[in-house]
């Protein structure tokens, strides 16, 4: 299984919105099989960039209010967090270079 | 260097490995890093494939062509085919990792990719309210009004699967009659939930975050109309993932990938190619699996013809094969 964090609707605040670090939320759930497919490339990358970014799933099954709040209508969805605020959005499973390029102003 | 490098992991890949393994071609699989398993992966039904009088789900049909063809000993890499060398009497398959693989045999069954409408916030509404799965996506639009264009078995399934989700699903096809199978039109023209807009085409998508609605026109007259909608599912047809092999492969008027007759023999020898990315017409799983096993039987009897050297040399002990 991801070597990720889970965050909570209830948790969300504390640990991605008031965080100093860098913090990509994945939204997943467990019926969604591209979800499955990007989590292993997600803990790759997460591995390689310690002290960059940091990975954390968020089950939009369980935590409806957050998936509400960000209007997530499609998964995988990697939202980046900087300040409390979204800096960047990926949608959709992508291969490894791909996300990497995606998140290059975050792993330089 | 291999016997056999197989590229897709759709029914066509996978069958392909099953007839290469029992063969003693100890076959290499490149799965793909986030596709493996094909377009099936992202239906849930399959009640047309034979043998199952219940349906399957297609992620669990994908799963069991996935274990046989293991179980009888091929080799599954889950990455991406970044270059092809496909020339000569070795072929060279380079992955996304850098890793280049060897083969005197290479079968080519990489499928076909989801069309897009190609009009303007198509791509920027992706994920936003645009989408081309409705198994993934279909959860998202609960009592919501969405559409979804296309004419096809496709189509038909996809209105009818997001029914269980959405209150209502407009149905948008340029033609005034539908490609699908009489089953699948009928159950979704007897739908309460879905309505049928004929003759349109999707000219417009609105919405800054998400989609807001869209703009149609009707081909027969070029009346135009708005419909106020948060998704727009587009399942308009596939076209044939045949980047790798541009330049190398010849291709047919359709885009696909030119085989000999009925044999999977493309214009390169110990070249074969199956499955969608060479039938622009049937592209059903169970025909896709049909021609993995043709592709199979080919790349055995081309490598029952080269000199025994050279296969020698190639020959692998299965990894984890059973009696």
């Amino acid at each position: 299984m991801s070597t990720a964090h889970d965050v909570t609707d209830a948790t969300f605040a504390d640990e991605v919105l008031n965080s100093q670090d860098t913090i990509m939320v994945d939204f997943w759930a467990e019926w969604c099989g591209p979800c499955r497919a990007v989590s292993p490339i997600l803990d790759a990358i997460a591995a390689e960039n310690v002290g960059k970014i940091k990975i954390v799933k968020l089950n939009v099954d369980d935590n409806p209010q957050t998936a509400m709040k960000y209007q997530i209508t499609s998964i995988p969805a990697m939202y980046v967090f900087k300040g409390g605020e979204v800096v960047k959005k990926v949608i959709g499973a992508k291969p490894k270079p791909a996300l990497e390029s995606d998140l290059a102003e975050f792993l330089a | 260097m291999r016997q056999l490098i197989i590229i897709g992991s759709g029914p066509a890949g996978y069958t392909a490995a099953i007839y290469a393994a029992r063969a003693n071609l100890a076959p290499l699989l490149i799965a793909s890093s986030v596709e493996a398993g094909g377009e099936l992966m992202k239906t849930t039904e399959v009640e047309n494939y034979p043998g199952f009088a219940e349906g399957i789900q297609g992620p669990e049909l994908m799963l069991a062509m996935q274990a046989q063809a293991e179980r009888f000993g091929t080799e599954i890499i889950l990455d991406d085919v970044t270059g092809l060398e496909l020339e000569g009497e070795v072929k060279r398959v380079t992955l996304g990792n850098g890793d280049v693989h060897e083969a005197l045999t290479v079968i080519f069954a990489t499928g076909s990719a989801y069309r897009k409408l190609g009009i303007e916030d198509e791509t920027r509404l992706s994920g936003h309210g645009v989408s081309w799965c409705a198994t993934c996506d279909g959860f998202f639009f609960r009592q919501k009004t969405i559409a979804v264009v296309g004419g096809g078995d496709s189509a038909m399934e996809e209105a009818t699967f997001l029914t269980k989700f959405a209150d209502k699903v407009y149905v948008i096809h340029r033609k005034d009659t539908l490609r699908a199978s009489k089953t699948m039109q009928d159950r979704a023209l007897s739908d309460p939930k879905i309505e049928f807009l004929w003759n349109k085409e999707v000219a417009h998508i609105y919405g800054d975050d998400l989609v807001t609605g869209i703009g149609v026109v009707d081909v027969t007259d070029a009346s135009e109309s708005t419909i106020e909608l948060s998704g727009l599912f587009v399942a308009i047809g596939a076209d044939p993932r045949t980047h790798l092999v541009h330049g190398q492969l010849d291709l047919t008027a359709e885009g696909t990938i030119a085989v000999d007759g009925r044999t999977s023999r493309t214009n390169i020898a110990g070249v074969f190619a199956a499955g969608d990315v060479i039938d622009p017409t049937y592209r059903q799983a169970v025909t896709a699996a049909a021609s993995g096993t043709v592709a199979a039987l080919d790349a055995e009897h081309y490598l029952a013809g080269l000199s025994k050297a050279l296969v020698d040399s190639a020959v692998q002990q299965p990894v984890g094969a059973s009696a």
